[in-house]
């Protein structure tokens, strides 16, 4: 589902994030991407988004080679990853309800469809009944089960989530993981950047390490 | 991976998302109602900055259209004048009426004019009489001041300098004491509202650039207001088109906004007016009154301002929002 051949990222300020990567990661897989900050977790999740393009290496994403993807062709390549952020993300001056929407908006799905599914998504993450409530008045874990919501409403392939238990409780944290895993049961693959190694490391799922733009364990299956 | 936790649900959720043509259709149409009814709400949500932006664009509208408005009405009352010219022949103080009137009768079989009309002294005394108030003074003179009248209409056809050379033909006559052609004043008059069209022109034409710069600053603010949305809907895969288009649609409703006071101060401007012009035609005897916008100019001024909206708003978004990518 998402292959990284021979992938390195250079910033223009010379700084190397990503050096000679090679990975696979199949289809319905669950992966953990850890390392410590700056280990390029982040800029791996941004090649898969096509947030950036690599500078060397090919990043192949649901058997498209991204290096093919024109720029017009962006918004459709992230229309089929849901992405989950760590501070959320979320628009702060429309519902819950608006926020999960949003990609089935963009997507111009029919408005019965979009409540439908929205609802669905809700239901998912435990938030029905906050479906008008706006997002500042929710808690941190309930933002980021909005976030989720929002990433898993248009049924993508695939699920990226960027240290997405960063601000929460261990209990929280749990919850969480417990979603994400149960996305994964129903066919989506899922990738979750974090360094908390306690909470992922109980979870017995694939782990990948960076370290330094190098991945240094899991690479191979 | 495969084989294991194999669930009915499977299919289906990793079906990637795609919707028909038809519904794709259905759906654009669907975000066109949502942006323009939701940038509709924000700017109605906002009247005082909306409001100021409205006056800006109808103030800057109103002039020029304003100008062109008058400009119609004046080019309305010369044109009256305009055609045909006239040629007055004052005949000498000796002619007799009789001569006075077989000259004119002469004069109309003329190859270059279209008729004549002769004014005897009595007729225009009297005329002059009833109209200028000086009934009393000139009852006190003893002879008829005023000279026998021909006036003389030359064919439409003929163009200045041919009517210059009639007016020259004319005054040869002997009984003619003088030949007046009176045209000068309608050249100049004519002259007159060419310039001020043209300064009309280049007036609304700066004032137009005028309102898609403010509408095009007006529509950077909110977008920069609307950074952090802007890249969350790009992240979820909003394309530029969709970014674009609520903005597009404040655009225009600044802009139709904006048109529809030009309208409003047009019109009250021209009901300003009305009274003190029909006054004053009622005192030169004119029939003329003030012609205003009508509804298809009202109309052609809002579709004006929408469309300057559109523009502008399309400057903007085509500037800045492509520089707004997610980090």
């Amino acid at each position: 589902m998402i292959t990284f051949d021979r992938v390195s990222k250079r910033y223009d300020e010379g700084h190397d994030a990503l050096r000679e990567i090679n990975l696979h990661i199949g289809s319905e897989d669950f992966v953990f991407l850890t390392g410590h900050s700056g280990a390029g977790k982040s800029t791996m999740l941004r090649l898969i988004m096509l947030m950036d393009r690599p500078t060397r290496g090919q990043v192949i994403v649901n058997g498209q080679d991204l290096a093919a993807v024109r720029s017009r062709g962006i918004p459709k390549h992230r229309r089929n990853i849901g992405v989950v952020f760590q501070n959320h993300r979320l628009l702060f001056d429309r519902t819950v309800f608006d926020n999960v929407a949003l990609p089935l908006v963009i997507a111009g799905y029919e408005h019965r469809e979009i409540g439908r599914r929205v609802r669905a998504a809700l239901d998912k993450v435990g938030l029905l009944d906050r479906e008008w409530a706006m997002p500042k008045a929710l808690s941190g874990g309930e933002q980021q089960r909005v976030g989720i919501a929002r990433a898993v409403v248009g049924k993508p392939r695939i699920l990226l989530a960027d240290e997405p238990t960063g601000n929460l409780d261990p209990t929280l944290s749990a919850e969480i993981m417990n979603l994400f895993e149960q996305f994964n049961q129903v066919g989506v693959t899922v990738l979750i950047a974090s360094h908390d190694l306690a909470l992922i490391s109980r979870l017995r799922h694939r782990i990948i390490t960076l370290k330094q733009g190098y991945l240094i364990s899991g690479g191979a299956q | 991976m495969i084989g294991r936790r194999k669930t009915p649900q499977r299919k289906a959720s990793a079906r990637p998302s795609r919707t028909g043509l038809l519904n794709q259709l259905s759906g654009w149409l669907q975000h066109h109602r949502l942006s323009a009814a939701d940038s509709l709400v924000r700017v109605i949500e906002n009247p005082g900055s909306s409001l100021l932006t409205w006056l800006v664009i109808g103030i800057a509208l109103a002039l020029p259209v304003g100008l062109n408005v008058a400009l119609d009405n004046v080019s309305q009352v010369s044109d009256g004048w305009e055609s045909p010219a006239q040629i007055s022949l004052f005949l000498q103080d000796g002619a007799a009426t009789e001569e006075a009137q077989q000259l004119a009768s002469e004069l109309a079989e003329h190859k270059d004019v279209a008729g004549t009309r002769f004014i005897s002294r009595e007729e225009a005394l009297n005329e002059f009489r009833e109209l200028s108030g000086f009934a009393d003074v000139l009852a006190n003179l003893q002879e008829n001041p005023l000279p026998n009248l021909i006036l003389v209409t030359p064919l439409v056809t003929l163009d200045e300098p041919a009517v210059s050379a009639l007016r020259a033909e004319l005054e040869e006559n002997s009984v003619v004491a003088e030949a007046v052609l009176d045209m000068e004043w309608l050249q100049r008059l004519n002259t007159l509202m060419e310039l001020s069209r043209r300064i009309v022109l280049a007036v609304g034409g700066m004032l137009v650039v005028g309102v898609l710069l403010i509408l095009g600053n007006t529509i950077r603010l909110a977008i920069e207001n609307r950074r952090d949305e802007i890249v969350i809907v790009k992240l979820v895969g909003g394309s530029n088109g969709f970014v674009r288009r609520p903005f597009l649609y404040t655009g225009l409703w600044y802009g139709v906004g904006g048109g529809v006071l030009a309208a409003i101060l047009v019109s009250s401007a021209l009901w300003f007016l009305e009274d003190p012009i029909s006054d004053l035609a009622l005192l030169y005897e004119s029939a003329f009154y003030l012609s205003g916008l009508g509804v298809m100019g009202a109309l052609n001024l809002v579709i004006l301002g929408g469309l300057l909206g559109l523009a502008g708003a399309w400057l903007a978004v085509s500037r800045h929002l492509v520089h707004i990518e997610p980090q």
